[in-house]
């Protein structure tokens, strides 16, 4: 059996525990040991306001996703079937379409000439166009397009699984329709919550295409960091470093949750 | 049920919303790239297939999709035997071992994205795969066997393995077994898993922004490149091809695996 399953092993130990081991290597190595590479994050402003940049809008992505997914997730649980095949449809298949095309799309919408803009400024609602692009907004409001299937998913599953007897013995002992949401339905659902909050925020801590497309150079989040100190400024070992340190982020978030919930309820929905 | 209370009605009002917003970037690329104007405009002006032929013209553009179908399809040849077997290896095995190999074969999904392909870059700059074909297509088998072994793992466990057992014990071999009794029964399985490891390696962006170029860059890096500088519809054209070939490998995946089930 070990033989079976070893080809595939294989593949992964090569290509991808040996990269970032040796990116962790390099982040220590260079002629030397050296810890210079994670003084310098923890010292230097632009590494520090990157990271904490990340957080916060990680952050916000994953509280708005929750407020929109809830109640999409909700609505997909409690409405016949009909009508549930196309909300899902209506999540999934943006899942599957290319996350550079739905940037590129979120692009055209927004931009100066874009879609939007155009539409406001027919219908005089607004005299010059908006910034709604090349900034924080244009990257959270598409980010929050990508992610929100991770966080709906999820929800749903939990949901999904809710006897609907246990509602309905709220009701008949008494319990306003609100009464019994807020009391049964919600409480029953937080596996869920906590499944779809994490994996959206892991994700988002980690998302490079939107920042770099729709950030228009401002919002630089970490994953932009690394990319630049490669391709831009040849620093190997700084990039690294914070490689490694957003990686030991995202661990110890699925380590901590992972005390609470399964691992593979959080990514058997990717 | 059949009240119109307010809050119902604003419920209904916010879920739409919602799905729109979904939704709607999705199908905005299509009026787009069927537009006879550079600029997108409001209303939309007369149609047009210029951008089409804009990309099927351009040389560059042709030799992206050709690198970018070859590599899908040879992703999907490699992951879907190596995802297979690793799968039935961890379906029908009691090691402690396989518990933790199970996990490794899922980092792909966990390490994010630009840590896996920096440290891809490092270690080709080294052995000289980058700007490779074989590098290209090596990075999106690792990339794409989570979803293979994930997927036939779940076809395996409505699997009876009893079944194989009585095959073996009429005297096939445990390989004869596998391919004439097990394999027909995962094959809706071992298919989804297929197509998303191929749509995986289709959407693949941010590894092969890393590690392609010269001749061998697939769609998706000249696409970025091209996005960073100017927005050109063309893009908007290759967009929709794109999205309609994930849409009906996507409507394949699922009508087979309600065929099965």
């Amino acid at each position: 059996m070990l033989a079976l399953a070893s080809p595939a092993l294989l593949v992964i130990l090569l290509l991808i525990v040996l990269p970032v081991g040796w990116l962790a290597w390099q982040s220590i190595y260079h002629d030397g040991f050296t810890l210079e590479n994670y003084r310098r994050i923890f010292s230097e402003d632009i590494y520090w306001r990157s990271f904490s940049l990340t957080f916060e809008i990680s952050l916000l992505v994953t509280l708005l996703a929750l407020l929109l997914g809830y109640p999409i997730a909700y609505a997909a649980s409690v409405v016949p079937k009909g009508w549930r095949v196309l909300i899902l449809a209506l999540v999934i298949l943006p899942f599957w379409t290319s996350v550079l095309v739905r940037a590129y799309a979120w692009l055209a919408l927004l931009q100066r000439t874009g879609v939007i803009n155009q539409f406001l400024q027919y219908f005089g609602v607004i005299e010059e166009p908006l910034a709604l692009v090349h900034n924080t907004f244009g990257t959270v409001v598409a980010t929050v397009h990508i992610l929100l299937p991770f966080m709906v998913l999820p929800l749903y599953a939990t949901m999904q699984k809710i006897p609907n007897d246990l509602m309905q013995a709220g009701a008949s002992l008494g319990g306003s329709p609100s009464h019994t949401f807020w009391r049964i339905f919600l409480p029953l659902s937080l596996p869920g919550v906590l499944a779809g909050t994490t994996l959206v925020f892991v994700l988002c801590l980690g998302f490079y295409i939107t920042p770099e497309l729709l950030g228009g150079g401002r919002t630089v989040m970490v994953s932009m960091l690394v990319s630049r100190n490669v391709e831009l400024y040849n620093q190997w070992g700084a990039a690294s470093a914070v490689g490694v340190v957003l990686l030991i982020s995202v661990f110890a978030i699925f380590l901590i949750v992972g005390r609470f919930i399964p691992l593979d309820r959080i990514l058997g929905q990717k | 049920m059949r009240t119109f209370s307010p809050g119902r009605i604003a419920f209904v009002l916010f879920c739409s919303l919602v799905l729109l917003y979904l939704i709607l970037p999705v199908l905005i690329i299509v009026p787009m790239s069927f537009s006879s104007t550079r600029f997108l405009t409001f209303p939309p002006p007369s149609l047009s297939l210029r951008w089409y032929q804009e990309y099927i013209g351009n040389a560059a553009w042709m030799q992206a999709t050709r690198v970018t179908f070859a590599v899908a399809a040879l992703t999907v040849l490699i992951a879907t035997p190596l995802g297979v077997a690793a799968a039935y290896a961890i379906s029908n095995s009691k090691l402690r071992i396989m518990r933790i190999i199970h996990m490794m074969l899922m980092l792909p999904l966990v390490v994010p994205i630009i840590i896996t392909a920096v440290g891809i870059f490092f270690v080709y700059a080294k052995v000289g795969l980058v700007a490779t074909m074989s590098g290209l297509v090596l990075a999106n088998v690792m990339l794409g066997l989570p979803y293979v072994v994930t997927s036939v793992v779940a076809g395996l466990q409505s699997f009876d393995p009893a079944q194989e057992m009585v095959a073996r014990s009429l005297g096939m071999s445990r390989l004869r077994s596998f391919f004439a009794v097990t394999l027909p029964q995962i094959k809706a399985s071992v298919l989804t898993g297929s197509i998303f490891a191929f749509i995986s390696a289709m959407d693949e962006t941010v590894v092969g922004l890393f590690i392609s170029g010269g001749q061998y860059q697939p769609l998706t890096k000249r696409m970025f490149t091209a996005l960073r500088d100017e927005i050109d519809p063309t893009i908007a054209a290759i967009s929709t091809l794109m999205t309609a070939a994930s849409f009906i490998l996507v409507l394949i995946a699922s009508t087979r695996q309600k065929k099965n089930a």
